[in-house]
């Protein structure tokens, strides 16, 4: 039988979110290389726009309206869709790298005992089995792992395709919830945001991230008016956030967001493995740092060498210059 | 209050010392062993909350015998007691397999949470919590930043990180939690501790001891990595000098350039 490949889109403000469409680009690549199937789920309170925006790159989407269970954690319901699909043929389920995501794969993984490929940053069949590429290990290598076995769950990373609508849409099918989690669903009592968050740091164009180098809570003003100048976002090293200058939400690296903008503007950072794991993929990296020996300057396309209090207000005069011109 | 935590012996990150093995799993003598970043925050969380509450703190760990060394730094933080679940049948077990085994051991103790690690530093699969929650059909709450149970040890409620912030999540007890580095700075074992997890009690379980078909016949692991490279290294950049406005002017020329702005 043949691979059908199944997607679980994410949501995010009511639209389906980039890392979500990536996927679903990789996941009709891979489906029409070998004359599988492709498939999508949006499970969201209102589906119906996400589900037409998957669809621009998926031949078949299926949407189904959380109802009720919008107050209760979203992992248990998605994955009791994905099961729902599996039972129905999906050979293989694709997940992006986020909380959400990691946990429907965690809760498929415990219930079917298919093997994960983790972190894929890329895939590919090889003799009929997929073959996906991941970093591991803080960034210091990339794996090629296979599962000997017609079934997987794979979760994917930022940047593993390039989102590209199909030249006919997809169908979308409506359906209602399937029913029973394999667990136990939380219910969800509040839903907090924090200041400086309105987009995410995953989806951001542009990511300006404050170090260690910017000395306090004050110093993150410079970032953020940068971050506002470049239409982007504020995150932070690890250094920052374990200093209690801006909450853990903004961390950038291995055990915070993994990032993937066009430009990462670094300021005051250092560029540890752990904080590189998290920003590497990036496409531009452009770092302002007082040491000239800073690993950072290993992968960055401009390494600044400067106090970055005289370069970063120089750089916001530069830019509203430019702008008003 | 009685919490297990799931303890993973990891490569120290910050010793840069990992290295793969020829058969591309990871050389685990190459490095010196820690107990992984988000289950040593677990294990701090679950300390405090034993404190606050009264109750114990255990570990369980799945690892090759040499993991009590490991276990016992742990201990010396001050958990009472550790279960090692130590097998030849599981040298370098898939992730499915691993969450079979650790959902297998953890019913072997009592519990009201069980507490994991959203993610390791060395595999990173970021899985293994949430499939023993599924294992075990409980309440999975996950991406902890905060934990508190209620007086009457009925419920619990977590803060949960999510995109811009975090959601508050109840569920009833007995349940699983991921925690991450969001719930505080670990303890540093003081010398007494040490000195008492000298003598604190580890037990050794084999797959024997777990009950039949945790581990795949044939012990084949379907899951495997069939080749290792260097990441791409970045085309070198350029350093950029000499006064503020003409580096900010220089940067603004390759943003423009790039079109990035």
């Amino acid at each position: 039988m043949p691979a059908a490949l199944l997607v679980i889109g994410e949501v995010a403000d009511g639209h389906l979110t980039k890392l979500s469409a990536e996927i679903a680009t990789l996941a009709a690549r891979l489906a029409s290389e070998i004359g599988g199937e492709a498939l999508g789920l949006v499970l969201d309170a209102a589906p119906d726009v996400p589900a037409a925006e998957m669809a621009a790159h998926l031949p078949r989407v299926v949407s189904v309206a959380s109802g009720p269970a919008a107050d209760e954690v979203w992992a248990p319901h998605a994955a009791a869709e994905a099961r729902r699909l599996v039972g129905e043929g999906a050979t293989h389920v694709l997940v992006g790298v986020t909380n959400d995501g990691r946990d429907v794969a965690g809760l498929l993984c415990g219930v079917l005992g298919w093997g994960i490929l983790a972190n894929a940053g890329g895939a590919a069949w090889e003799g009929g089995r997929l073959v996906t590429d991941a970093l591991v290990l803080a960034g210091k290598a990339i794996t090629r792992s296979t599962v000997d076995a017609p079934n997987a769950i794979v979760t994917v990373g930022p940047g593993a395709a390039e989102a590209t609508a199909l030249a006919v849409p997809g169908t979308v099918e409506t359906r209602t919830p399937a029913g029973e989690t394999p667990v136990p669903a939380a219910v969800v009592l509040e839903r907090v945001a924090e200041e400086g968050s309105a987009v995410s740091l995953e989806e951001a164009r542009v990511v300006v991230v404050g170090g260690r180098g910017v000395g306090g809570p004050e110093g993150f003003g410079l970032v953020d008016e940068l971050a506002a100048l470049l239409g982007g976002v504020t995150g932070a090293s690890r250094a920052a956030v374990d200093a209690g200058w801006i909450p853990y939400a903004r961390q950038v690296g291995q055990t915070g967001k993994v990032v993937r903008p066009l430009l990462y503007l670094g300021m005051g950072v250092s560029g540890a493995m752990q904080h590189r794991a998290g920003m590497q993929g990036s496409q531009h990296i452009i770092a302002v740092n007082r040491d000239p020996d800073a690993p950072i300057a290993e992968i960055s396309d401009l390494f600044v060498i400067g106090d970055l209090f005289e370069v970063g207000p120089a750089l916001a005069a530069e830019l509203r210059a430019r702008r008003a011109g | 209050m009685r919490i297990l935590v799931m303890t993973k012996p990891v490569p120290d990150p910050a010793a840069n010392a990992e290295r793969m093995g020829p058969d591309f799993r990871l050389d685990r003598g190459a490095s010196p062993t820690v107990v992984n970043g988000n289950d040593e925050y677990g294990l701090e969380a679950a300390l405090q909350l034993v404190e606050a509450l009264g109750g114990e703190v255990a570990i369980l760990t799945m690892a090759p015998a040499i993991g009590v060394e490991t276990m016992r730094k742990a201990l010396a933080m001050g958990a009472l007691r550790g279960v090692l679940v130590a097998d030849d049948a599981l040298a370098g077990a898939d992730i499915p397999t691993t969450i079979r085994v650790l959902a297998a051991a953890a019913q072997t103790q009592e519990w009201d949470l069980l507490l994991g690690g959203l993610d390791t530093s060395d595999g990173a699969g970021g899985a293994v919590t949430a499939g023993v929650a599924a294992r075990l059909g409980l309440p999975l709450l996950s991406a902890a930043a905060h934990i508190a149970p209620d007086e009457a040890g009925r419920k619990v409620r977590v803060r949960r990180l999510s995109a811009k912030g975090y959601d508050l999540l109840e569920a009833p007890m007995p349940a699983v939690i991921s925690c991450t580095q969001a719930l505080g700075t670990p303890r540093y074992p003081s010398l007494k501790g040490i000195m008492a997890a000298r003598s604190r009690q580890i037990t050794t379980l084999s797959l024997a001891d777990l009950g039949e078909g945790l581990v795949p016949a044939g012990g084949q692991w379907p899951s495997r990595v069939v080749g290792v490279q260097p990441p791409p290294s970045r085309a070198t950049g350029r350093a950029v000098t000499g006064d503020a406005a003409a580096q900010a002017r220089e940067i603004a020329d390759y943003l423009t350039a790039q079109r990035i702005i």
